[in-house]
């Protein structure tokens, strides 16, 4: 009898035990696969703040380029900056017509005179802001200073946040399947055990014995993490509209949720199921393996 | 070769059921076992495919020193010196084909070399047209046919058989006999354990005869003499088989 049939033989007969292994990796890979992707998106966030200018002076409806001008000279001669950049009215108009140009009823209300012009400040060293801080307060025509610094540290928190429930109930589900894979496998260990007996007594390696078990337990964490993976997708693309239009100013998520099937996409698809998939052969083999360590001496 | 110095087995520190075992059984030979039930001719077998470890003494099976086996190794011996259950052990789930071809599978073969292995020993225990039934549909003669099939499928060095004839009709038992010998003039040392007293005296082969644990004749054309069963004998098996039991 072929190895591959008879691990086929070995799922097909206990189908409900089966069926609970795999739904159980099947909800672990789910769980994890959404908190792997949230967690990447909120580094990708953060990294995109990061990457950001340090802190935006945003001006009174009256002030205008010679309030940017005046303060610009001043915090250059600070020797403390290594950047500026000037946002007019209009060009605060443009970026908003960007950001909003799906939605048209948004795009009527506004005009130029409603959006304060700002100045983003680059500080050569993040310590130099607390000592900046003033100087721009004090400056004429300031209404009020955004630091980046607290957006980053607001979405850091969320971030470990996220990190830290994710990840205790990912673990916990992941030990939750490896139990049950554990237990699946005892029980074909025990129904198999006359079986097992016969082939070391005609002189079967331990592995040879181990194999099937091995590559069973391997199957139905491929099963769940595969369910898993195309849920995932489904719900991707059922959001992703959503998502491209909150989030599209990131470039990586811009560059993987524009256009669904381009090849960067793809490539990325496929690959979040190759980890997905080995990652799940990896905790059903190592079930399975626990398990006949755990019930046949070999 | 096989080699017994000084070998005894002890079950549960009380039980002897073998004391002072010294034999030696030459490559090629084919050797009789016999000696009524529990006088330790299924635990003799059980030392060899190290299913059983010695309590003293040292078992050779050509390099390998049994008790010294690590058990990784154990499975290397068994490929080497292959054995005919008592009781078959077939895999009632799997046709006669299957069941054979897993002694050809446990040694990672071809799957040519085992389709060809597989139909050349059914050929030769005469059960080809039965490679596709299940061991349910088949009688006591030919299950044990399987059995030695099985058994010599990878080209083991050495062959145990453990009352290959036991409930067998004489016509049947010789038959089985015959396959054995064949094998043997194959090259291949081959043990049988037997009750059988007509295949023993008619074959005039070399015959160990076994009592109470202990070799009582070795003979080389022997003969099925050994006396009927003692009170010594009756009592011994009473304690093994009250040990057998507190075992399970």
């Amino acid at each position: 009898m072929k190895k591959t049939n008879s691990i086929w033989t070995h799922i097909r007969r206990s189908p409900y035990q089966s069926l609970a292994a795999v739904l159980t990796m099947f909800l672990t890979f789910l769980l994890g696969g959404i908190f792997l992707l949230t967690t990447s998106t909120s580094f990708a966030i953060l990294r995109f703040f990061e990457s950001k200018p340090q802190l935006t002076v945003f001006f009174t409806a009256k002030a205008g380029q010679a309030e940017a001008d005046v303060l610009k000279d001043t915090l250059n001669a600070t020797g403390k900056v290594s950047s500026t950049k000037y946002v007019s009215k209009e060009d605060a108009l443009g970026i908003y017509k960007e950001q909003n140009k799906n939605d048209p009823l948004l795009l009527e209300m506004v005009t130029a005179d409603i959006l304060p012009a700002s100045l983003e400040v680059t500080a050569k060293d993040p310590h130099y802001l607390a000592e900046l801080e003033p100087i721009i307060k004090g400056a004429n025509g300031v209404e009020e200073v955004v630091f980046q610094k607290d957006v980053v540290d607001t979405l850091l928190a969320w971030t470990n946040a996220v990190r830290i429930v994710g990840g205790i109930l990912a673990l916990l589900l992941g030990i939750d399947s490896l139990l049950i894979i554990m237990t699946v496998i005892g029980l074909k260990i025990a129904m198999k055990k006359e079986e097992i007996e016969i082939l070391k007594l005609i002189g079967a390696s331990p592995w040879y014995i181990r194999k099937p078990f091995v590559i069973e337990g391997g199957i139905y964490g491929v099963s769940g993490a595969g369910a898993a993976w195309v849920i995932i997708m489904i719900l991707i693309a059922v959001f992703r509209i959503q998502i491209v239009s909150f989030l599209g100013s990131i470039p990586i998520i811009h560059l993987l949720l524009s256009d669904p099937f381009s090849w960067i996409t793809i490539a990325a698809s496929a690959g979040f199921f190759s980890i997905m998939a080995l990652t799940g052969f990896i905790l059903g083999g190592l079930g399975s393996l626990v398990s006949l360590n755990r019930y046949i001496k070999l | 070769m096989i080699r017994f110095d000084h070998v005894s087995k002890k079950f549960g520190g009380s039980t002897q059921a073998l004391s002072d075992i010294t034999v030696e059984i030459p490559d090629g030979e084919f050797v009789f076992l016999i000696g009524p039930t529990g006088a330790g001719k299924s635990t003799l077998l059980k030392l060899i495919i190290r299913e059983l470890v010695p309590t003293e003494g040292s078992i050779y099976v050509d390099d390998w020193n049994i008790e010294n086996l690590q058990k990784q190794q154990i499975h290397l011996l068994r490929r080497y010196v292959r054995m005919v259950f008592q009781d078959i052990k077939l895999l009632y789930d799997r046709t006669i084909f299957e069941n054979v071809a897993v002694g050809m599978e446990v040694l990672n073969k071809k799957e040519q070399d085992i389709e060809k292995g597989v139909r050349d020993v059914l050929a030769l225990v005469e059960l080809r047209d039965k490679a596709d039934q299940f061991p349910a549909q088949l009688s006591a003669g030919e299950l044990q046919r399987v059995g030695i099939a099985r058994a010599i499928v990878g080209g083991p060095k050495i062959l145990l058989a453990d009352e290959p004839t036991g409930n067998l009709d004489p016509e049947t038992s010789e038959d089985i006999l015959e396959i054995l010998k064949e094998i043997n003039k194959l090259g291949t040392t081959v043990i049988v354990v037997t009750h059988n007293n007509t295949i023993v005296d008619k074959n005039k082969k070399r015959t160990i005869t076994l009592r109470s644990g202990k070799i009582i004749s070795d003979e080389m054309k022997g003969k099925y003499h050994f006396a009927k069963r003692t009170h010594h004998d009756k009592k011994h098996d009473e304690k093994e088989e009250k040990h057998t039991h507190e075992k399970d």
